[in-house]
């Protein structure tokens, strides 16, 4: 479970995230949507202890990132791909991460057979497709066996056959009893994964309900997002000229 | 999977984790064998060209140390800066979310690699720099006076560099940057000092190593030179050395806690 409560990230004078608030809860494939530079990055790793809130705190079963005491084995999260040095091969990228948090070394094999790439475990990561990358990313997620599940854009770069095969993989996971927290940008694609979507836009929340509920608003699940983000952007723009008044606040 | 795990990490497995990353990249061997050849090299051409007997024999043989200095602090830099280039840095602190813990692992591992490495290099450019004197000279012993002490001494600053390095990429987290500054302050400033402050050259990290630490006859100023640069003693100098890689890695874990990765 990850809660999220008042939230608050400032990059500048710019709000990226605003009073955020919810919860995601074990056992279902939630999502998490919004468009692009609506802060689901800055959320994840505001929720991972990466970046610093100015307001508000996140909670992974109750405890705060930084005070897990084997965060790889409470949380797996995938940020962005290709996050490695490109001269390591796949092998040594996931055994320096397991060594961290006392995973044993079978424990690397298993899951770069589970993710597929066995077989190019002692090539270097450079020249791995942007689909083997993604893979990489998700077999280091995957390390610690945790109940806890963050993964930002999973499906970016994956072909058709990849995009399934992390649907099942995800669904399978939440089926466990784990929490599985994946954002996108694809509303398509969320339709199919999850069953429950957080929604944000301009750092705010917008919706926190099951898929079926907001679909049905709706033509179709693409239609209520984007009334949703629509208006959004509205707000914003009137929200921007106030605080352009109030003036030093950045 | 759902049992609550007992336990917290510690700095053995975060240290193991760096040694991992840093064993696994061919770059690392490449660059600390090349630092040990070219030292080995240059004690070779000056024993050869040697023909004053009188000279500081053992400082000669370490001639290799200061160039070779370079090298371990541009791969101290890159084991920061490297990390936030590929953005490794996140699934590093993702994994270690305790800061300086990280920062203190790196400075370890990379601290006994590069102390590894230098005294490797600073014992065979001794042993090549002696072997190699022509004209009747004879090769300085590690048994006389300030020899083996300076030997020792050459290997460290490796280590000392390396890790000036290393806090100078957590401070500045660009490669280029970093070693900018690192080129800037460690081998430019001195010569910047040594003009403009000549009290203070004895405390530029370049001079205090090719001056206090590799040298066995410190400090042959002529009488009455007013433009005589005063020397750390070789102890002081290594304490002066310590202190800023202490210094550079503190500011660097500080800000390695507060900002956001």
């Amino acid at each position: 479970m990850i809660e999220a409560r008042g939230l608050t990230k400032r990059f500048g004078s710019r709000l990226a995230v605003d009073a955020l608030s919810f919860d995601v809860r074990a056992g279902r494939v939630t999502g998490f949507l919004g468009p692009n530079g609506s802060g689901k990055s800055t959320t994840m790793r505001l929720i991972l202890g990466l970046d610093h809130p100015d307001a508000g705190h996140a909670a992974i079963s109750g405890r705060r990132y930084r005070d897990l005491g084997w965060p790889l084995r409470e949380v797996g999260a995938l940020l962005e791909a290709r996050a490695w040095h490109p001269g390591r091969t796949a092998r040594s990228h996931l055994a320096a991460l397991a060594a961290s948090n006392g995973i044993g070394r079978r424990r690397v094999d298993e899951v770069l057979g589970m993710v597929g790439l066995a077989e190019v475990a002692g090539q270097r990561t450079g020249k791995f497709s942007l689909g083997m990358a993604q893979r990489l990313g998700i077999a280091a997620a995957l390390l610690g066996d945790p109940p806890v599940l963050l993964l930002d854009e999973p499906v970016n770069g994956l072909d058709p056959a990849g995009i399934h095969w992390i649907r099942d993989l995800l669904r399978a996971l939440a089926v466990q009893g784990r929490t599985v927290f994946v954002s996108s940008h694809l509303i398509s694609e969320m339709a199919l994964m999850a069953e429950h979507v957080v929604v944000i836009g301009q750092g705010r929340l917008l919706a926190d309900e099951p898929v079926a509920d907001l679909a049905g608003r709706a033509p179709s699940l693409e239609d209520a997002f984007l009334r949703l983000t629509g208006a959004a952007t509205e707000y914003q723009g009137r929200e921007g000229a106030t605080s352009r008044e109030g003036g030093h606040d950045g | 999977m759902m049992a609550e795990r007992a336990g917290h990490y510690r700095f053995r497995h975060v240290a193991q984790m760096e040694w991992i990353k840093l064993r696994s990249l061919r770059s690392t061997w490449w660059t600390l064998g090349i630092t040990v050849c070219g030292a080995t090299a240059m004690a070779i051409v000056i024993g050869l060209n040697t023909r004053n007997a009188a000279g500081d024999l053992t400082n000669n043989a370490l001639a290799g140390v200061v160039p070779g200095l370079l090298l371990t602090g541009v791969l101290g830099v890159l084991m920061m800066t490297s990390e936030y280039t590929s953005g490794m840095i996140r699934a590093t602190l993702a994994a270690v979310p305790g800061r300086g813990l990280v920062l203190a692992a790196k400075a370890a591992v990379f601290g006994i690699v590069a102390l590894a490495t230098g005294e490797a290099a600073a014992f065979i450019s001794f042993a090549a720099g002696g072997a190699a004197l022509r004209h009747g000279i004879a090769a300085p012993a590690l048994t006389q006076p300030g020899v083996l002490r300076a030997v020792l001494l050459a290997g460290a600053s490796f280590s000392l560099v390396g890790l000036l390095g290393l806090g100078l990429g957590a401070i500045v987290r660009h490669t280029a940057a970093a070693i900018a500054v690192l080129v800037g302050g460690v081998y430019l400033a001195a010569q910047f000092v040594g003009v403009v402050a000549h009290g203070a050259a004895g405390y530029m990290p370049v001079l205090i190593i090719g001056n206090s630490l590799t040298t066995t006859k410190p400090d042959n100023c002529p009488p009455h030179a007013a433009l005589c640069p005063h020397f750390l003693s070789a102890w002081a100098g290594l304490g002066m050395l310590c202190l800023y890689a202490a210094a550079v890695l503190g500011i660097g874990a500080w800000l390695l806690a507060r900002r956001d990765a």
